[in-house]
């Protein structure tokens, strides 16, 4: 019992990863400047490298299980179909405009922050480490998609208003990552997992200093409050685009099986 | 089996000193702080060797090259058991940068990471790191981009100088 939900709750956590990543790679060449192009291609590369941690020790997880070397960080990856993945539905949205992309990181990078400061305390060593060293990435993330939010934010005025239709955009897909699903909660009570309904007043309070610096209308979070949130990702009900994603990710392994270069 | 002694593992550590960085070659993987630990046991007259080690950034590509051409400088010198296991907590900081690595990568051209503890926290908007200038020691300088040409690196302008630089920042 304990062993599965372990296994699905690292799933969870590398599959916001690894969809993250994969959207963010899709600026490679078309970023607004080079430099940014670069920047948002890095974010990428942390984000696959922390899911390939994860990918790596579920792999391990399920061959413990089942005795075989059968489940391997590329079969989680590739092999998968939609409903198996965990992701949050935020991470799979579209990438939008370039301010949609730097407010979707700026949420889930806030949201990672806190989460993994929890994590790093887990019972479980491993997702402890994968935690410990994740964050200090995580930490630039932060860093990077604040700086840009309160820079389109206190722009011009299409800088401005685009920022704002992200948030309309967005700010649904925000609720699920405070609301437990059943692997959440049974990890909380085996003592290794993060109770992310605690995360939420943080969350909001971080997202609202920056939304202020960012001349967003005064607490744009909290005027929200009751909002109708989308939720279901973290238990494999996705939103349309996550087909699309994967069918571009695994093409190449569906179509040619263990292709390597 | 038996644990070697400190000389077996002595001549280990000076030939990792020949595995350097494939991006930033004037740092060998001593210089960079990430070997943790090096172990030599003997069994049936044959030396082998388990080279503990930690990754910078999770994801960064060199990696995978550093754990080949380490296994392949061991090789060279006839070592045959080889094992190359990789540790991620604690977790790999810039302050394990050895003072000659940092020297090194000075004279390079990519200005060295400052101690953590000075400005690197989870602070959001901690204290603007003072980076020093690699060409012309000048302190004032600006930040053009957190992230740079590899994972570990940030891009500066030197407002003296003018010259753009690489900073190897803090983790």
């Amino acid at each position: 019992m304990t062993k599965e939900t372990l296994y699905n709750y690292t799933l969870h956590l590398a599959d916001n990863a690894l969809i993250l990543a994969q959207r963010n790679s899709e600026w490679c060449g078309h970023g607004p400047v080079l430099e940014q192009d670069i920047a948002i291609t890095n974010i990428s590369l942390d984000l696959i490298g922390q899911a390939r941690s994860l990918y790596q020790y579920a792999a391990e997880l399920k061959n413990e299980n089942s005795g075989t070397g059968a489940v391997t960080e590329d079969s989680l990856a590739y092999l998968r179909d939609v409903r198996a993945y965990k992701n949050c539905l935020l991470v799979e949205q579209p990438n939008g405009d370039w301010a949609q992309t730097i407010l979707r990181q700026f949420f889930f990078s806030t949201y990672q922050f806190l989460l993994y400061q929890q994590l790093q305390k887990s019972t479980d060593i491993t997702l402890a480490a994968i935690a410990e060293k994740s964050l200090k990435e995580v930490t630039y993330h932060v860093r990077w998609s604040s700086e840009w939010v309160i820079r389109l934010g206190d722009g011009t005025q299409e800088s401005h208003d685009r920022l704002e239709n992200a948030l309309d955009e967005l700010w649904m897909f925000t609720g699920e990552f405070f609301t437990p699903v059943g692997y959440e909660q049974e990890a909380v009570n085996a003592g290794f997992g993060v109770d992310v309904s605690t995360l939420k007043v943080e969350w909001e309070q971080r997202v609202n200093e920056i939304f202020a610096e960012a001349t967003l209308p005064e607490s744009a979070a909290a005027g929200r409050e009751g909002a109708w949130m989308q939720v279901g990702g973290k238990e494999g009900v996705h939103t349309e685009q996550l087909g699309f994603i994967l069918a571009e990710m695994q093409y190449m392994q569906r179509a040619y099986p263990g292709a390597e270069w | 089996m038996e644990v070697i002694s400190n000389s077996s593992v002595q001549k280990i550590w000076s030939i990792l000193e020949e595995v350097c960085d494939p991006e930033v070659p004037v740092l060998s993987v001593i210089d960079l702080g990430i070997i943790r630990d090096v172990k030599v046991t003997k069994a049936n007259e044959e030396e082998a060797v388990e080279v503990v080690i930690t990754p910078t950034y999770s994801g960064c590509p060199a990696m995978d090259v550093i754990r080949m051409n380490i296994r392949m400088v061991l090789l060279q010198h006839a070592y045959k058991n080889i094992q190359i296991t990789t540790v991620l907590s604690p977790a790999w900081t810039t302050d394990w940068m050895t003072e000659a690595g940092k020297e090194k990568l000075k004279a390079y051209g990519i200005a060295p990471p400052n101690l953590k503890q000075q400005v690197c926290n989870t602070h959001l908007f901690a204290e603007h790191e003072a980076v020093q200038c690699p060409h012309c020691n000048s302190y004032n300088t600006r930040r053009i981009s957190e992230f740079g040409s590899t994972a570990c690196k940030a891009l500066h302008q030197c407002n003296d100088c003018q010259e753009p630089f690489d900073y190897f920042k803090c983790y």
